[in-house]
């Protein structure tokens, strides 16, 4: 699954910095039809979860009422130069991630 | 939404598409960036002069069905469908490398036949609707037709990410959007009426900046 992270590459200690993520996803909602009248199963980004050097910082928990290739944003505050790691599973079973890198100076 | 690169879904499809640039494909084992390298320049400025006679077969060919020739030719593998997710996400990449330039169509001996085929359907009244084209986006543009205001009909966003249908789409499924609603025959996207519709679209649009991938509502 695609995705595209974009936090500031540099801040400093103690900077509030934005998060954000965009993933490329249907994020079927179960409850329409195909053209044969099938319903179509749903599947969504049940949850994901955004690590920054390993400490859970973001979680969330979608259901159908999100729109298709969703895009969440959140702040956290600058400590440490290291990686933020999203990780999240669709209702398929399918998981996904991606990391980007922060340097903190100060 | 369009303007903000990181706001704009269809920046999703164009990653998608950089990322099957460097995938090898077919038993030749090459990738498009084996033969064009880099994107940014051997891209640059092509989707402005597109749709285009293909030398070889003298056929009129958009960004997409260029792309299915070199995956025949020069990679001997099967084309991508139509509206395929592979087909638009490709097709953004190669057209976003563009972005800001003017659309520059010249109509000359080879592609005139085309053209007065497409600027005919488009002036053209068809379906239930008795509606051409024309109707709407020449002499109605501005106004509202239910909730849209009707736009100049130009195509030189796609392909583009439109909310309503939660998905990237190309110029073809925007054209069947346009005989759905004058409830004409629907053709097949990738038809040659398309093409022909496409080229005089395009000349129409001369000087108007490519925004690949725009954002409709
Ligand atoms: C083996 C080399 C080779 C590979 C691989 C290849 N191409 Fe090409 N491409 C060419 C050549 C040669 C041309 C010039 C037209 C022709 O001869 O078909 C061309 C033309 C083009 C053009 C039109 C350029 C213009 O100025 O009008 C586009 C767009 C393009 N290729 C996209 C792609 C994409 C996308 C891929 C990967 C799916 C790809 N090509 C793979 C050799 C290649
Ligand atoms: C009944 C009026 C009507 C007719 C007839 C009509 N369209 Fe449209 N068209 C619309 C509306 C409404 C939209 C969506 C709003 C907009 O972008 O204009 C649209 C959108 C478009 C767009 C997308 C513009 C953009 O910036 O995304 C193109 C291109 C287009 N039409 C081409 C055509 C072509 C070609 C025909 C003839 C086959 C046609 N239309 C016939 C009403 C019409």
């Amino acid at each position: 699954m695609l995705a595209i992270v974009l936090i500031p590459r540099e801040a400093r200690r103690g900077e509030i910095i934005p998060i954000r993520i965009a993933i490329q996803h249907p994020m079927e909602t179960g409850f329409r039809p195909d053209n044969f009248g099938r319903r179509i199963p749903k599947n969504v980004i049940n949850s994901l979860v955004c690590r920054y050097n390993g400490v859970e910082i973001f979680r969330a928990e979608m259901g159908s009422g999100i729109a298709a290739n969703p895009q969440l944003q959140f702040y956290t505050v600058a400590q440490k130069s290291g990686d933020i790691i999203f990780e999240w599973v669709d209702d398929a079973g399918q998981a996904g991630g991606e990391r980007a890198a922060l340097t903190v100076s100060g | 939404m369009q303007s903000d690169d990181f706001s704009n879904p269809g920046m999703l499809w164009v990653a998608r598409g950089e990322k099957l640039w460097m995938t090898p494909a077919g038993g030749s084992g090459k990738s498009c960036a084996t033969c064009h390298t880099e994107a940014s320049q051997g891209m640059k400025g092509v989707a402005t002069r597109y749709p285009a006679m293909d030398p070889g077969s003298a056929r009129l060919v958009n960004i997409e069905g260029r792309i299915n020739l070199c995956r025949a030719r020069h990679q001997q593998v099967e084309a991508f469908q139509y509206e395929s997710e592979e087909l638009l996400a490709l097709t953004a990449y190669v057209a976003h490398q563009s972005r800001g330039m003017p659309v520059k169509i010249e109509i000359d001996a080879q592609n005139r036949r085309h053209f007065d085929r497409g600027r005919d359907l488009y002036n053209r009244r068809i379906g239930q609707m008795n509606l051409s084209c024309a109707q709407c986006h020449d002499q109605n543009w501005g106004k509202k037709l239910l909730t849209d205001t009707i736009s100049q009909g130009h195509g030189n966003a796609y392909p583009i990410y439109r909310l309503e249908w939660q998905n990237a789409g190309s110029l073809h499924r925007r054209f069947r959007n346009c005989l759905y609603g004058v409830r004409a025959e629907l053709l097949p996207a990738g038809s040659a009426e398309f093409l022909d519709l496409e080229l005089f679209l395009a000349w129409r649009a001369r000087g108007l900046p490519l925004e690949t991938p725009g954002v409709r509502r």
